[in-house]
């Protein structure tokens, strides 16, 4: 019934649509000319000082009575030595704090064998061989101590986000009104720019390790939740009355049908938490947790390529590692012994595991190179790698070319588009944002467009707002301009397509952090760097959900355009693509997302948007002025969501795509 | 409880789907069609059905999808709440019972057995089996023998630690089969559990389910899209449209006697000859000569007599008793088709 309505209001829409879009447009335009004809009255160009409410004060003071006066801080303060306490213990086991229980740290030997176990367990052969291997490197390259600081905080912020997750996700799942409570806030906070997760940790949760978790656990809890709703809504009808024909009390159900009929998506959850940790983890450097992260900080900020490279190097071994094996976990089905088998057998790898772990600690004992590496015995390259990396720049076609492109494409292309992007009078630009989310999906996302825009306007970092903006549409359409011809020629056998899926699928593995690594060894810290580092990382989700899009076309037809005797660019431009364009939309979307996400980041190059105004504000205590800069950032990624999902999914049904 | 107490009766039961189905149920006046509630906004799933389930018969519930039967199954074990009407099992309304004893009248007196047999994919063939012995607290070790017993019971011996994953359709359904009997219901309800299987399996999966009836005698009801299944199974068939019975009545009768167009249409194409059987031919009153024919002869079965034969009236005998006699040329009738 509902259905019948509402494709009859969205059959009689696109008429009113379009033009609505066009007159907000040309509205838009107008202004634009008034303003350059010098004819715009000031206030129309930018909203005057005075109006300007106070946002960050309110905020502060909302925030410094919930702090001092509800009493959240000592609560949060008490918290925190739970979680210090916990966090203490990871690291004495890890690492070898000097904390209760006192027992670690454990051999790089030892945890290299027990882990290659478990890879193979996991996924045989290629995966042991993977696991060891990053392992392995890691503790001959002089990282071991470092990157065993960031897994001790993974081994506690892991569990904590996959136990709230779960439940958030089971109470979601099972009450309407948690759902609608939570909803909102999570697509908010999946668009939160990471920044702002780290003050308020510090301010609650102190600085360093614990707050470091804190903001590691809550980043990481979304997707949990996600997927656990997701799993349980999907649990099929009849398996569900199955339980209840077999007379399964409520907590039956939970326990023995829901959650192992979801087991698929929770474990898929499993994976995103591990992989949001990592990403996460490495970023609290900013906040002064020790580990991968903080070094890679200290080596780029000193501009020391060959160290920055190597730990690169580790940051993704450890993810795609982590990612693999967590991935393997999801497909791992249990296999049934024939009856009789006796127990060593069935838990061969668990005793293989244990056997191997016990021998290599007692090893560790009599031979000190197993248990650590100490230093001048790692094999670290660094400087010979600096030195390398350094030389290769200077080789004259390599300056020449990463010369030109920094001056060709600065002073002809960007800086001329953000020239003009800061033209725009602010109600034109919000007209124009909101004439895009009309056309593209309709009217309420248009008002969500104005209002949301409207704040950003408010809170008066407009300039910075537009600057970050600039970067990331920049960024996204020369990832457009790479990404679409790359992923059509990959999509056009299947061989290609299968690698090039590969090859993004574990570049989607690597936290943010690293794509900084290129960027800089290639320009420096320039304007260019960051939109090169935007650019990488945008065009990752782009080439994949394009290659998606056209493999799954449905056979038949493009089987039918074969036999109408299309060419095969007729077929791609007339079949292929307008089929795939609601998958490529969603590519799209989180390639803008991940660019908001990125531009953030690049903010630590050094950069004039909203960025860098975050990063300023965790120096100090400034929690209402970082809380306006991140909504402002999440406000206008939101935008962009919204719309051009509404748009994905309005096209698809229309297309009857799945 | 007498002896002839139905196991499920229900009368007048309405099963509406939509904002408000009680209060919709309440204003709406009587006779409101399916495509005026419809229209309306609401689905009649179930549409004033009154039906009663004998001790120990097979009643087979037939229609399209989407015809309600499976919406009506599903109200006799109140897996649906129902929204007006009663049914009551074994005496017992079932909508006013507590969820407590709704669990117990699960554990211990129904099994259901599903089309896409709505195995749990993580516990393995004798895990699934006894997994309704588990829920009401059975210990682990007899929980594991009665497990045993019905797996074997199923033909599915020597495959008890496989994963439903692991086995071909048929044999999951076998463990679907398996895990309804385990609790000893009394009252069995299968919806549409072969439809998923390949032709050949389908029809292997219906001797076997028959020499399993032959062996417990149960309650069932069963529901099935497919004629040629329903009468081959059938003690009664109900055969379903938009919601309500359109008929109600043993095969023979429903072929010979359609009750409306659309059972009509539906029984066309049945070869009559295989369904109707001597007993349903015989006039009480009347008399025959010669040597008598048992009433549970089918037509086809008696076909080369019949043409053979020259008597006007063959007697018909049910149990060694005489119950009338037939008129062969009625026979022949349903045999070769009415002249003309």
């Amino acid at each position: 019934m509902s259905e019948t309505t509402h494709s009859l209001t969205s059959n009689a829409m696109p008429v009113n649509k379009g033009q609505a879009a066009l007159s907000l447009l040309a509205v838009a335009a107008l202004l634009t000319v008034i303003q350059y004809l010098g004819l715009l009255p000031e206030w129309l160009h930018r909203l005057p000082e005075a109006v300007i409410p106070n946002f960050a004060g309110w905020l502060d003071a909302i925030f410094n009575f919930v702090k001092d006066d509800m009493g959240l801080l000592v609560f949060t303060r008490t918290l925190t030595e739970g979680l210090e306490w916990l966090l203490d213990a990871s690291a004495n086991i890890f690492f070898g704090k000097r904390r209760w229980p006192n027992i670690g740290p454990m051999s790089w030997t030892a945890l290299t064998a027990a882990v290659a176990v478990v890879g193979y367990y996991l996924g045989g052969w290629r995966l042991a061989l993977l696991a060891g291997g990053t392992l392995v490197w890691t503790a001959l390259i002089g990282q071991w101590k470092i990157a065993m600081q960031t897994v001790s905080v993974l081994a506690i912020s892991v569990p904590l986000a996959f136990v709230i997750g779960l439940s958030l996700g089971i109470a979601a799942w099972k009450y309407a009104w948690v759902d609608r409570a939570i909803r909102p806030i999570l697509s908010v906070l999946q668009t939160l720019p990471f920044f702002t997760y780290l003050l308020p940790a510090v301010i609650f949760f102190k600085v360093g390790p614990t707050a470091g978790a804190v903001a590691t656990t809550i980043y990481a809890i979304p997707p949990m939740i996600l997927m656990t709703t997701l799993g349980l809504q999907k649990v099929s009808e009849e398996v569900v009355e199955a339980g209840k024909m077999s007379g399964c009390s409520k907590f039956q159900m939970l326990r023995h049908v829901y959650l192992p009929s979801a087991r698929t998506e929770i474990l898929v959850g499993v994976n995103q938490v591990i992989m949001l940790c990592l990403a996460m983890v490495v970023l609290t450097a900013f906040i002064g947790m020790p580990g991968l992260g903080a070094k890679l900080l200290a080596m780029m900020g000193s501009f020391k390529l060959g160290r920055s490279f190597e730990i690169g190097v580790t940051i993704v071994l450890l993810a795609v590692t982590l990612d693999r094996m967590s991935k393997a976990w999801v497909v791992k089905q249990p296999e049934h012994f024939e009856r009789g088998t006796p127990f060593w057998k069935r838990h061969r790898m668990l005793l293989l595991g244990v056997a191997l772990f016990v021998f290599f600690s007692l090893l560790s004992r009599v031979v000190p190179i197993a248990a650590e590496i100490g230093r001048g015995q790692d094999l670290s390259q660094g400087r010979e790698l600096d030195d390398l990396i350094k030389a290769f720049l200077n080789i004259e076609w390599v300056k020449a070319t990463t010369g030109f492109l920094r001056a060709f494409l600065n002073v002809q292309v960007l800086i001329p588009f953000r020239n003009f992007m800061l033209s725009i009078p602010t109600p034109a630009f919000i007209l124009l944002i909101a004439a895009f989310a009309l056309a593209l999906a309709g009217r309420k996302q248009a008002i969500y467009a104005v209002i949301f825009f409207g704040f950003v306007a408010l809170s008066g970092w407009w300039d910075r707002a537009i600057i970050t903006l600039y970067s990331v549409i920049a960024a996204v359409a020369l990832a457009a301009l790479i990404g679409l011809p790359t992923a059509i020629l990959a999509a056009r056998s299947e061989k290609w397509s299968v690698r090039m899926l590969l090859v993004c699928d574990t570049a989607q593995t690597f936290p943010s952090f690293v794509y900084l690594i290129p960027a800089i060894m290639l320009f420096g810290i320039t304007d260019i760097a960051v939109i090169f580092s935007i650019l990488v990382f945008a065009t990752v989700p782009l080439i994949r959900y394009t290659i998606e899009g056209l493999r799954t076309v449905p056979p038949e037809m493009t089987e039918a355009a074969d036999m109408s005797g299309a060419t095969r660019m007729q077929k791609l431009w007339n079949v292929q693509i307008p089929l795939a364009l609601p998958t490529m939309a969603i590519g799209f979307n989180q390639a803008i997302m991940f660019a908001f996400f990125m531009v953030i980041i690049a903010a630590f190059i050094g950069t004039q948007d909203l960025g860098q105004e975050l990063q300023r504000t965790l120096a100090g205590t400034d929690l209402g002025k970082n809380f306006v800069l991140g909504i402002c950032v999440a406000l206008m990624a939101l935008t962009f969501d919204l719309t051009i999902m509404k748009w994905a999914a309005d096209k698809k049904r229309a297309l009857g795509l799945p | 409880m007498s002896a002839d107490t139905p196991v499920i009766s229900c009368k007048n039961v309405w099963k509406i789907f939509g904002k408000d189905p009680k209060g919709y149920l309440e204003s709406m006046s009587p006779g409101t069609s399916y495509d005026e509630i419809r229209a309306d906004g609401y689905i009649a799933g179930v549409k004033d059905v009154s039906i009663d389930v004998h001790k120990g018969e097979m009643l087979v519930i037939m229609g399209l999808s989407g015809s309600g039967k499976s919406t009506l199954v599903r109200c006799f074990s109140r897996l649906h709440d129902i929204t007006g009407g009663t049914i009551s099992v074994e005496g017992q309304d079932i909508m006013s019972l507590p969820e407590k004893e709704l669990i117990e009248l699960r554990r211990s007196k129904m099994g259901m057995v599903f089309q896409s047999f709505g195995l749990l994919p993580h516990r393995t063939v004798l895990q699934n089996v006894a997994f309704p012995l588990e829920m009401r607290g059975q210990d682990r070790h007899t929980r594991r023998e009665r497990a045993m017993e019905v797996v074997k019971l199923v033909g599915l011996e020597g495959r008890e630690d496989y994963f439903p994953r692991e086995l071909s359709g048929g044999q999951q359904q076998r463990v679907g089969i398996a895990r309804s009997l385990a609790i000893e219901p009394d009252i069995w309800f299968l919806d549409e559990p072969f439809s998923a299987l390949d032709p050949l399996i389908r029809k292997e999966m219906q001797d076997e389910f028959l020499r399993l009836q032959q062996m417990l005698n149960k309650s069932i009801v069963f529901i099935t899209h497919d004629f040629d299944e329903a009468l081959r199974l059938a003690d009664r068939i109900a055969i379903m449209k938009d919601g309500a019975v359109e008929q109600c009545d043993t095969p023979d009768r429903i072929v010979l006697n359609p009750a409306t167009e659309y059972v009509r249409k539906f029984t066309e194409d049945v070869d009559k000859a295989r369904v109707v059987h001597a007993g349903v031919l015989a006039q009480a009153g009347a008399k025959g000569e010669g040597e008598p024919v048992d009433a549970k002869a089918t037509v086809q079965g008696m076909a080369r007599m019949l043409v053979n034969d020259s008597r006007e009236m063959i007697p018909v005998q049910k149990n060694n008793t005489l119950i009338g006699a037939m008129s062969r040329k009625a026979a022949l009738d349903i045999l070769l088709g009415t002249e003309g």
